[in-house]
């Protein structure tokens, strides 16, 4: 700058040169230009003033002085002083947007900064200056002593002016001292207590650091596996959910505690896999319910019948009733055989039991158990096929899926229905004492002492014979031989031979446990106690012929019947010998059955195919219906039975075939109500009913009773 | 196993039934005695329609379950026997010849 600054400084300078200034008389050598000439002309001007008193000076010509001529050098120039900057552009050319064109800019700056320098003053009033007191801790001080200085120099004048010089000249002494000890306060504490930042130029200091280059890395996962998941939360589902942990929990404390069981659990294992492996044995319950449903449909009026149909016209009949044939039970393969013995299962009211054998000594082949429901009669529920044929069975009263059989060849059965097996779960051996002749009957008693569960069972050889049913085994024990005539002949060294009869039925009391009543093929009926298993407490000369079967009244006590071959059915009371009805049926009669709601209906059935039903309250000599039931003719009805809880019989026939037959409500008559009294229902009135006919029928009774 | 097949051969040959199908619980036919096209139909709607039924039962009461279901038209009557995993459908036509 201070050459730049030359030439601008020499145009004032022109100016003041001619008062002279001799330093710059030297530094002028060196630039050979006209000013300078003009210069020399100052120059020499001065020095000829400086000659005046100084010593003689030489002048100095430099060597590269122009040369000029006289009269060049007495050429004047003009020299104009403006304020324009020498150095500014004068033709600054600008681009216009608007115009599209280069337009030259009018005028330029002609501003030339010479020298700058940044001070470090702030005006007192300024903020920035403020807040740096502030810090200070000098607030308004300083600008107070300022204030003060300004009054007390008024003052000062002042007091020159007028009162005490003391007064004044001390504040004013304080003034000043405190003016200069404020004074120095600040300049002290400037100094000395706190470093004030430096407000004033900054210096920031960055550097920029090596950013490092940027790689982007990626890899791709295996999306994890998805499984669409959809429910719907019900009152049951959360029902189930709640069910499922019960039953979780169950089993892990039964686990806890029987870990012995482990067989139990083992076999359950196979039996879930086994089940799991085939699809098609899954739907095993839904099949049997749809059987059920199509059986339904089709035999949907029979059903109906069943239910709901009651033969009108028995109000027009006083004595008389009908047999409304329902259901008929067939299997293809029990065709041949003829039904020995029907049973209605205790439990389930809809199921049957069926026997199926032969009753021709020369024709024996196999036999069969069938059990029906009536929600389905097209088919059996269980099939049991046996070598021999099956003479009867007895379903138990307690455990409905045991069944005891006794079969042709003398040798007994039970059959668990809950197994799959075809074979009987116990069955009796030859050497465990069966029958040598073939079983009649079959009958469940109550468990005996040790819990066991047993039944008596009575055979063509005599014996009615008691079996107990013993972890696996059947043990029998002889309750009674059916002995023919009461005196022994002698067998010679003092035994005693017996000819055994032939029992063909029994039956026991409902009410007295030991009492029994066992009916023979020579036509005697014996009255038997279990625990006498020598003697007969009474016999009955019943029949002519083998009695087929014998029963005791559902509620009267003391009275039975019994049937026969010899075409009779007759009716007992236990203590008389003589019968109190005999009937004439025509035909050889093959089974009779009490009714299970009166104590006075009776049912039985003929060879002929007839179902005779008589109610004696209502006739005591003539039947109240008679009915073939049968389609062909010369099929023998073999057996009979009332169900416990509906208004209807079954009856077998030698073809194979069960029919079930509704009663008609003439058939099924309660005592006449009498107005504003109840009917009393229950044994206490069957038995005065029973009662009352007897009373009428016996004759005058002996005072033994 | 073979009762089971049975069971479905003597439904099939019972009087009126026109066919059997048997589905599982998606509702995608395993077993049937009629046509495929019938079948699908059948199987699809009735799958629906017996899950609803359900559905009504056991929302009313929790602990009860559906038993059978039966569709009774003019012309025919759908029976259908649902299980835990399988629903059996059979077509009837009742009574009547």
């Amino acid at each position: 700058m201070p050459v730049a600054a030359k030439p601008a400084l020499k145009k004032p300078a022109d100016t003041m040169s001619s008062q002279g200034i001799a330093s710059k008389k030297a530094s002028k050598g060196g630039k050979g230009k006209t000013p300078r000439g003009k210069d020399m002309d100052d120059m020499s001007e001065m020095g000829e003033v400086g000659d005046e008193w100084m010593q003689q000076k030489t002048m100095v010509k430099p060597d590269d002085q122009l040369e000029l001529t006289e009269q060049e050098l007495k050429e004047e120039f003009t020299r104009i002083l403006t304020a324009n900057n020498p150095h500014a552009p004068q033709n600054i050319v600008r681009f216009s947007f608007k115009e599209k064109v280069f337009k030259q800019v009018a005028s330029v700056d002609q501003l030339a900064i010479h020298f700058s320098l940044d001070g470090n003053m702030l005006h007192k009033d300024s903020d920035e200056a403020r807040r740096q007191m502030a810090r200070g801790g000098l607030a308004e001080a300083p600008s107070e002593p300022t204030v003060a200085e300004g009054e007390e120099k008024a003052g000062e004048a002042a007091a020159e002016g007028g009162e005490g010089e003391a007064k004044p000249e001390g504040e004013g002494g304080e003034a000043e001292k405190e003016e200069g000890a404020t004074q120095t306060a600040p300049a002290a504490k400037g100094g000395d207590t706190k470093k004030l930042t430096n407000q004033f130029n900054f210096s920031e200091r960055a550097s920029q650091t090596f950013n490092n280059p940027y790689r982007e890395r990626g890899t791709q996962t295996e999306p994890p596996p998805r499984v669409n998941f959809s429910s719907t939360a019900n009152q049951w589902e959360i029902y189930d959910a709640y069910v499922e942990d019960i039953q979780r929990q169950e089993k892990s404390k039964e686990k806890k505690g029987f870990r012995g069981q482990q067989e139990s659990t083992s076999r359950k294992k196979i039996s879930a896999i086994e089940s799991q492996g085939d699809d098609i044995s899954r739907i095993e319950k839904p099949a049997k319910i749809l059987e059920r449903m199509v059986n339904q449909n089709t035999y949907d009026d029979i059903a109906q019948d069943f239910k709901y149909w009651e033969d009108v016209s028995d109000e027009y009949r006083e004595q008389e009733g009908t047999l409304l044939p329902l259901w008929k039970f067939s299997y293809e393969k029990s065709k041949r055989l003829a039904v020995t013995s029907l049973c209605w299962d205790p439990k389930y009211k809809d199921l049957l039991a069926v026997g199926h054998g032969s009753y021709d000594f020369l024709k024996q082949t196999r036999g069969l158990i069938c059990l029906y429901s009536l929600k389905n009669p097209s088919f059996p529920e269980f099939i049991y096929n046996t070598e021999t044929g099956v003479m009867c069975l007895d379903i138990h009263p307690a455990y409905p899926h045991l069944v005891a059989v006794g079969f042709y060849d003398g040798s007994v059965g039970v059959f668990n229905l809950t197994e799959k097996l075809q074979e009987p779960m116990y069955k009796c051996t030859a050497k465990g004492g069966k029958h040598t002749d073939p079983v009649w009957q079959v009958k469940w008693q109550k468990d005996d002492l040790d819990n066991n569960m047993n039944f008596f069972s009575i055979g063509g050889d005599g014996r009615v014979v008691s079996w107990t049913l013993v972890k696996n085994e059947l043990l029998c024990t002889d309750v009674i031989l059916l002995k023919l005539d009461e005196s022994p002949a002698d067998g010679g060294e003092g035994t005693q031979l017996f000819t055994l009869g032939c029992g063909t039925a029994f039956d026991f009391h409902k009410q007295t446990d030991y009492l029994f009543l066992v009916g023979t093929e020579e036509g005697k009926i014996h009255k038997c106690s279990k625990a006498y298993s020598s003697q007969f407490l009474d016999t009955f000369n019943a029949h002519n012929m083998a009695v087929q079967s014998v029963r005791w009244n559902t509620f009267h006590p003391k009275i039975f019947i019994s049937c026969s071959a010899d075409w009779t059915v007759k009716i007992w009371e236990h203590t008389s010998n003589m019968p109190l009805f005999t009937f004439d049926l025509g035909s050889s009669v093959g089974d009779v059955a009490w009714a299970p709601y009166s104590s006075t209906v009776f049912a039985a059935v003929t060879s002929d195919g007839k179902v005779h039903v008589f109610d004696l309250n209502v006739n005591k000599y003539e039947a109240l219906c008679e009915q073939v039931v049968v389609t062909k003719k010369k099929t023998k009805l073999t057996h009979i039975e009332f169900n416990p809880n509906y208004p209807m019989i079954i009856v077998g026939d030698d073809r194979g075939y069960v029919t079930s037959l509704k009663l008609s409500p003439n058939l099924r008559k309660m005592p006449k109500e009498k107005k504003g009294v109840e009917a009393a229902k229950g044994p206490e009135v069957e038995i005065a009913k029973m009662d009352k006919l007897l009373s009428l029928v016996r004759e005058p009774p002996p005072e033994k009773k | 196993m073979s009762e089971v097949e049975e069971m479905l051969k003597r439904i099939q040959g019972h009087k009126g039934v026109i066919g059997i199908i048997v589905v599982n619980s998606e509702g995608i036919p395993i077993r049937t005695t009629l046509d495929n096209s019938t079948t699908v139909q059948y199987a699809g709607l009735i799958h629906n329609l017996s899950n609803k039924a359900r559905s009504v039962v056991r929302d009313i009461d929790p602990q009860n379950d559906l038993t059978f279901l039966r569709i009774r038209s003019k012309k025919h009557e759908i029976m259908v026997a649902p299980d835990k995993e399988y629903i059996l459908i059979c077509i009837q036509n009742p009574s009547d010849n």
